[in-house]
């Protein structure tokens, strides 16, 4: 969908167009959405993508804080039912209203979309939508479901005229891509841009933009470039080695915000033999990264300041949990570990291995802020105390598989790991389930504990609190349990990564936690 | 010509399938794009759910024979990343490509070849060897360097040109391009001399060899003798001799242009085949990957028959045979 005119009128057009209109906005993305069918792929950059154009029955704000959206009220009614009240006199773009049945059928088609390589079934299964008037919605579980509301927050609502039986197609083409977001879908060509309009009629507080056109520009330096030059009006994914230069110049303007994505270190609790850890001169040793007071020692031989200054240039803030703070189920009792290299000695010897040993770190290098640096100097600052460490870093269509499934029996393969971790769901149940609950397939926990970290006493807290309604009682519940684990070394929290956005003078942007970059969120001084 | 021609092209037929098992094998020994593709908060049930659907939990000869089916009726195997058919994909793509390129090829013909003449006539002049200096730049600096350069240059100090992306496309005789639209030239004249540049160079010194070469041959000082027009000894008699190395070279560079422009169209984010072909790779979006390199093999057999056939119109002492095949 491409302008098609003839030569002469597009000339004079062009001309006409290029003094750009105020309430026109061009942003150029540092990662591209795969498709405008919002139950497609289940990423990041379609989330962020598919807000515009579609909302949900809850909304999630720049802190990722749950507020009304097509929902005005939801509560549960008994244990195993939750109750949402819908908006009245919500229209969607080709003018047809919002009601039940569009919520009823857009969870039928969410899970069940051919060929989708990550599908919304994380967030429906094991629930089911129910109609009870035209305005109210019942979800039933089997069992009790305190997250409800966070799950729902991330199903998008199509309309059960066009878009419950459309394809995949019809959404990348337009005719099926009808919601009731803030803007309305123009025209989608990718690898180029995707171009929205504003929904004059949108329920909620009106867009300032008329027009806002979506420009996917991977290669940082460009993306820069781009910005510099006046082409796109704004970008995110500021390459941190540019955000010194960029603060200096008078005509942009920088908004940044922490996100909630942790980077941390895993370490084999598993293996008596861990195959990355050796002793000195490169003889068996018993896995020493199951003795607490070596995980501790590594934590305190970590100096969090000096790759917070150096290596993230300022941009990240010290970690010592898995969310910072201000999020649910966060403790408010975790402080980052303090740089302390003789304690950190002296608790090697109280471990028996007072002269150290050998260790490689495994990470990523084209997948966090920095990740390949992070990784080289966690390896100088551990090989200062003792434990002498060598760095491998890798693309991460590699090392994810070798970090996950790489060694037999589709066991984890490194012994000691630089990974990240977002809480998409925005509390800390998120980060505990996957990371640092017990591994069990069949109860879905444990999906990412790369290091095999097992608990009795975490497993019990966020059994509870998982089936625990109540929110204050749940969010005690979730930070024991992230006290206990972040106390016993289960990982090794490093720093929270923060997002810079960069603007032309005058526009600002709401910094998300989530990373998204959503068009509403571009304020106009 | 016409045995020559189907010769050529059953040839083809086996470097394509010999190409397609290596690169099937090939991309499949790395990573997995099940951790690339799904949702860091999936569980294992739906990890289990998407390698089943993308056909990954089968041994790999039977993913290739299933592969090899589809590729008999046409189908190279869907999107893992778009869910769309890698055919289309590609072929979505290949306009901005061959726009590229093609506007590459152009610079690189209408200004290298004068200039190299010109280098080659009188190679003492100072502006001469300006021109050949000038030309090991062009072969020697890195293109995403000088792409950065003229980007800072042309898009953000002057202002002359957008930094990024494709312009605005029209359609024409039936095409639609960004050719026929001025914002969709403006677009494309960095990233295509960006591209070009190190062809500008090769066609230069191509040129100026050939012509040195050339103008001490017989045949030159006869028709001087002739007493034909400087002009028309240059123009008919020296270039067409000249012509036929720098066709080859020219024929095969135009295929790199169109495979491999990946640095080029990365940095300026033009929407081509290579961008696609990066995307792809670095997501390991393997049906895309495969289908990608069998197209571009197929597409360097016809190439190098063109450039064949061309050689035979240029220089009648040529003759289609198989050459000791």
């Amino acid at each position: 969908m491409n302008f098609k005119r003839p030569i002469g009128i597009l000339v004079a057009t062009t001309l006409l167009a290029t003094p750009v209109l105020a309430e026109e906005l061009t942003i150029g993305l540092s990662s591209e959405p795969t498709a405008m069918d919002p139950y497609f792929h289940n990423l990041g950059p379609n989330n962020a993508m598919t807000r515009h154009i579609f909302d949900r029955l809850i909304l999630q704000d720049e802190k990722q804080a749950l507020t009304p959206g097509l929902a005005t009220s939801w509560a549960p009614v008994d244990d195993l039912t939750w109750e949402f009240k819908l908006r009245q006199g919500v229209k969607y773009h080709d003018g047809s209203d919002f009601n039940a049945d569009d919520v009823v059928c857009s969870w039928e088609r969410a899970p069940n979309v051919p060929n989708s390589p990550s599908s919304f079934g994380t967030y429906t299964k094991g629930k089911t939508v129910v109609k009870i008037d035209d305005f109210t919605v019942h979800i039933k579980t089997a069992a009790p479901f305190p997250l409800m509301a966070n799950d729902v927050s991330n199903i998008a609502i199509v309309s059960s005229e066009t878009g419950c039986n459309a394809s995949t197609e019809d959404y990348n083409n337009g005719p099926a891509s009808v919601g009731t977001g803030p803007f309305k879908f123009v025209s989608y060509s990718p690898g180029d841009s995707i171009v929205l309009e504003r929904n004059d009629d949108y329920w909620g507080e009106k867009p300032v933009w008329s027009k806002v056109t979506l420009k996917p520009i991977k290669s940082g330096p460009s993306r820069v470039a781009a910005l510099l030059a006046g082409d796109v009006d704004m970008i995110e994914g500021v390459p941190t080695t540019d955000i010194t230069t960029l603060a200096k110049n008078d005509d942009l303007a920088l908004s940044q915000g922490v996100s909630n994505r942790v980077i941390y270190l895993h370490l084999d609790h598993d293996r008596a033999d861990s195959p990355f850890v050796t002793a000195n001169g490169g003889g068996d040793i018993d896995n020493p990264l199951r003795k607490l007071e070596v995980r501790q020692a590594i934590s305190k031989a970590i100096n969090r300041d000096a790759i917070v200054d150096r290596v993230m240039e300022g941009v990240a803030i010290k970690a010592g949990q898995l969310l910072p703070e201000g999020f649910f189920g966060v403790s408010d009792k975790l402080a980052p570990v303090d740089y302390d290299p003789n304690g950190a000695k002296e608790l090697l010897a109280k471990a028996g291995v007072a002269d150290g040993f050998e260790l490689t770190i495994h990470g990523p290098n084209d997948r966090y802020i920095n990740d390949a640096k992070i990784a080289e100097a966690i390896g100088q600052m551990l090989t200062r105390i003792g434990i002498k460490t060598q760095v491998e870093t890798m693309p991460r269509s590699v090392y994810f598989k070798r970090a996950s499934r790489g060694g037999p029996d589709e066991t984890p393969e490194f012994s000691f790991i630089l990974v990240g971790w977002g809480a998409g769901s925005g509390e800390a149940s998120s980060p505990l389930k996957s990371l640092i609950g017990t591994h069990n397939p069949d109860k879905g926990w444990g999906a990412s504990n790369r290091g095999r970290y097992s608990n009795p006493k975490v497993d019990e807290l966020l059994e509870t609190a998982l089936a625990t309604v109540e929110d204050p009682t749940r969010q005690n519940l979730l930070a024991e349990a992230t006290e206990i684990a972040i106390n016993d070394g289960a990982i090794i929290p490093l720093h929270y990564q923060v997002n810079t956005w960069a603007a032309k003078k005058g526009l600002t942007y709401k910094a998300r936690t989530d990373e998204a970059t959503l068009a509403i969120g571009v304020v106009k001084e | 010509m016409t045995v020559f021609i189907i010769r050529r092209l059953l040839q083809a037929v086996i470097v394509v399938f010999i190409m397609s098992l290596i690169v099937f094998f090939g991309v499949n020994v790395i990573g997995d794009p099940v951790d690339m593709l799904i949702n860091p908060e999936a569980d294992q049930a739906e990890i289990e759910r998407t390698i089943k659907a993308l056909g990954l939990d089968k041994p790999i000869h039977e993913q290739y024979l299933f592969f090899l089916k589809g590729v008999a009726t046409g189908d190279f195997g869907k999107s893992f990343i778009f869910g769309e058919p890698a055919l289309k994909l590609i072929l979505h793509h290949m306009p901005a490509t061959i726009e590229l390129a093609l506007v590459s090829l152009i610079m690189a013909i209408v200004l290298g070849i004068p200039l190299g003449l010109y280098a080659g006539l009188f190679p003492d002049q100072r502006v001469s060897r300006g021109i050949m200096a000038a030309s090991i730049l062009g072969f020697s600096l890195p293109t995403f360097w000088v792409g950065l350069m003229m980007i800072m240059l042309f898009a953000v100090y002057l202002g002359w040109l957008p930094s990024t992306g494709r312009g605005d496309t029209a359609v024409f005789l039936g095409i639609e391009s960004s050719l026929w639209t001025r914002d969709g030239l403006s677009h494309l004249f960095m990233p295509a001399l960006n591209l070009a540049l190190t062809n500008i160079s090769l066609v230069i010194r191509l040129t100026r060899a050939g012509v040195r070469e050339a103008m001490h041959q017989d045949y030159i000082k006869f028709a001087r003798a002739k007493g034909l027009k400087p002009r028309r000894v240059i123009g008919v008699h020296l270039m067409k001799n000249i012509l036929i190395p720098i066709i080859t070279v020219l024929g095969l560079e135009f295929g790199s242009l169109m495979a491999f422009s990946v640095v080029t169209e990365t940095i300026f984010a033009w929407p081509g085949m290579g961008k696609l072909l990066i995307d792809s790779l670095l997501q390991l979006d393997r049906p895309v990957v495969v289908a990608y390199l069998m197209i571009i093999v197929l597409f360097f057999v016809v190439i190098n028959l063109v450039v064949d056939i061309l050689y035979s119109v240029l220089d009648p002492r040529v003759r289609l045979k198989d050459q000791g095949t």
